[in-house]
């Protein structure tokens, strides 16, 4: 990677704990962190180390105690619930460990629903659907329903949903944790070549070393707190 | 844009044996309260259509009906010679002096009694009303003790057919002729000379007299001076709205009773479409945090859960009303309390109706799914998306 990019994503002083009754426990502290544009970061740690948790963060869909995260300069911490639902929107496209399709909608309907938030007309729609599916390579399975898709096709699917606003940041989930070994394979081909092809910026999270071996920059998290970078061997 | 309608309208699709049974639960009571107002409505539409708007009636003042009236013969002649009766093709004026008594004649089958018209006519009484037609035999020969009998009453009290003889003011009459008088009051009715009935009930006076206007404009200025004559006790009234009056208690009754009834079973069926709702919302909790996490704001979920009870409620009423219109099939006989006396009618089921039920089908989607919607915007994303 280049160091010369601008930064998507700047985390600084990120403070974040969970109530559980009367205890106050601390899941982020401290948590500063920058990301280039088109970087692919690999998030690594033990269970509860808070890592979907920081991920969380950054996609805008959690809030933080305090600090700040700007991503594409917007400070997100700043906004209300009402605009951070707008911008994310516009901003994050998301890829879940169980790919989290709507199952009464087929492949078309899941990948164009993030574009009825946007004023794209019907016409517009449908093309972009088209190319999100093509780049997929599911071009065939538009009429399907979730349940008639495999898990690997699914998570395609759910991909082609993530990427047809073309988002500023794709935030990906355990990718691959619901997945058999060739299926986690295509599905992480496909993203590494979202990133390298379409220079998407990607922030994953994942436990599995096979998935972390595709990004440029691995960082660990423990106990809440985020240690040197690892560079990935490419 | 919200959320697409095909996707509440889909998942309804998907747990179609639950959308059957809640649907089902509110069908029901769109069932009773459509039928409820289809008989109020039926029993109206049947007493207003007795009368025709240009035809007056002149009754005692302060009596509700013809049974309570009593006009005496002198008054009779003044009012029958006012200008404003119109005359017919044969030179004489189109005015019937009637007589209206009820009798207890058994039924059909079941021997029990039950109240009906006698009315005693004159040759202008079938004039008045174009509506009443002879389906068999003949009229009743003035000055006989020969009667004819409406068309519900010949099906279904003892006596009532053609041939056949009633025995009523000490006298045997014989039923000549049966009368169609279409969907109108008429059909529960018997009809005779009314010199004849007045004279076998011992009756000095006519109950009412009806004439058909020689402008139907005249009616207000006639009423106004008929009613400060003082040779006469009596009040004017269009016929139309004489025989609404006749309903309106009766189909008020109804009308309260559907109320209370629907309300009480459309507790049951409100809460059964929460209960269904609910089990919605707890089944799709990461549906609905993906939904959020896409950029879909809480009143897009809230809006796409309503939507869903909308369509659940949409289909009950469209269940109910479906089964309901086949009660138009139906004609039933109850007595008018009013009148005192039998009355045969249909259900009727009108526009309103449809319109109403319709609405009240939505309010009790809306009212079952309103809690559970809140619910469905009010989940946090993050809690949402793991409880996947």
């Amino acid at each position: 990677m280049e160091n010369n990019k601008p930064l998507i994503v700047q985390i600084r002083d990120l403070y974040k704990s969970y109530r559980r009754g009367a205890q106050i426990i601390p899941v982020l502290e401290n948590i500063t962190l920058d990301i280039q544009e088109g970087e692919f970061l690999a998030l690594m740690g033990p269970s509860g180390s808070g890592k979907s948790t920081l991920l969380n963060l950054i996609a805008g869909i959690d809030g933080a105690d305090s600090g700040n995260i700007k991503i594409g300069g917007v400070e997100i911490t700043s906004l209300s619930e009402t605009e951070l639902a707008h911008w994310r929107a516009n901003n994050v496209g998301f890829i879940f460990q169980f790919y989290n399709l709507i199952p009464v909608l087929t492949a078309f309907e899941n990948v164009e629903l993030p574009l009825l938030l946007t004023g794209l007309s019907k016409k517009e729609r449908r093309e972009h659907v088209a190319v999100a599916l093509r780049v997929v390579g599911l071009s065939d399975r538009i009429d399907h329903y979730p349940g008639q898709l495999s898990g690997g096709q699914q998570q395609r699917v759910a991909i082609a949903r993530a990427v047809v606003t073309d988002p500023t940041i794709l935030v990906a989930d355990e990718p691959t944790g619901d997945l058999d070994r060739v299926s986690a394979r295509e599905v992480l081909d496909l993203i590494g070549r979202l990133n390298t092809e379409s220079g998407k910026t990607i922030i994953m999270v994942t436990h599995d070393p096979r998935a972390a071996e595709r990004a440029h920059l691995i960082k660990h998290l423990d106990k809440g707190v985020l240690h040197e970078d690892t560079k990935a061997s490419l | 844009m919200g959320i697409p309608y095909y996707y509440s309208l889909r998942n309804l699709w998907t747990r179609r044996l639950t959308t059957i049974l809640t649907a089902s639960g509110m069908a029901l009571v769109v069932f009773v309260f459509a039928s409820i107002l289809m008989l109020a409505e039926g029993l109206q539409k049947t007493l207003v259509d007795t009368g025709s708007y240009d035809n007056v009636i002149i009754i005692r003042k302060a009596s509700k009906s013809e049974v309570q009236s009593g006009v005496e013969r002198g008054q009779a002649s003044v009012i029958e010679v006012q200008p404003e009766v119109a005359t017919g093709a044969d030179g004489q004026r189109l005015l019937a002096k009637e007589l209206v008594v009820l009798i207890s004649l058994p039924k059909r089958g079941t021997d029990k009694p039950s109240n009906v018209v006698i009315r005693g006519t004159s040759e202008a009484s079938l004039k008045l009303r174009p509506q009443i037609k002879i389906i068999d035999g003949r009229m009743p020969r003035p000055g006989s003790s020969e009667i004819m009998a409406g068309q519900s009453i010949a099906r279904r009290f003892k006596g009532g057919g053609i041939g056949e003889t009633l025995r009523f003011g000490m006298r045997d009459w014989t039923v000549v002729g049966i009368f169609d008088a279409g969907n109108t009051g008429f059909s529960s009715e018997i009809w005779g000379d009314v010199d004849q009935l007045m004279q076998a009930f011992r009756r000095p006076v006519y109950s009412s007299l009806t004439f058909k206007l020689r402008e139907p404009s005249e009616f207000e200025e006639f009423k106004t001076r008929i009613e400060s004559d003082p040779r006469l006790t009596v009040e004017a009234k269009r016929e139309t709205q004489y025989y609404r009056e006749q309903s309106e208690m009766m189909a008020k009754f109804l009308r309260i009773l559907g109320m209370s009834l629907t309300v009480i079973f459309s507790l049951g069926a409100v809460i059964g479409a929460m209960i269904t709702m609910y089990a919605a919302v707890a089944n799709r909790v990461s549906e609905i945090g993906t939904l959020r996490a896409l950029g879909f704001q809480r009143r897009s979920i809230l809006g796409a859960f309503i939507m869903e009870s909308l369509f659940l409620g949409l289909i009950g009423g469209g269940v109910g009303l479906f089964f309901a219109s086949f009660m138009q099939l139906i004609t039933i006989s109850t007595m008018n309390f009013q009148t005192f006396s039998e009355l045969a009618f249909s259900f009727t089921l009108t526009f309103g109706i449809v319109y109403r039920a319709l609405l009240f089908s939505l309010f009790m989607g809306l009212v079952g799914g309103v809690l559970p919607a809140v619910r469905a915007s009010r989940m946090n994303i993050v809690d949402a998306l793991r409880a996947g």
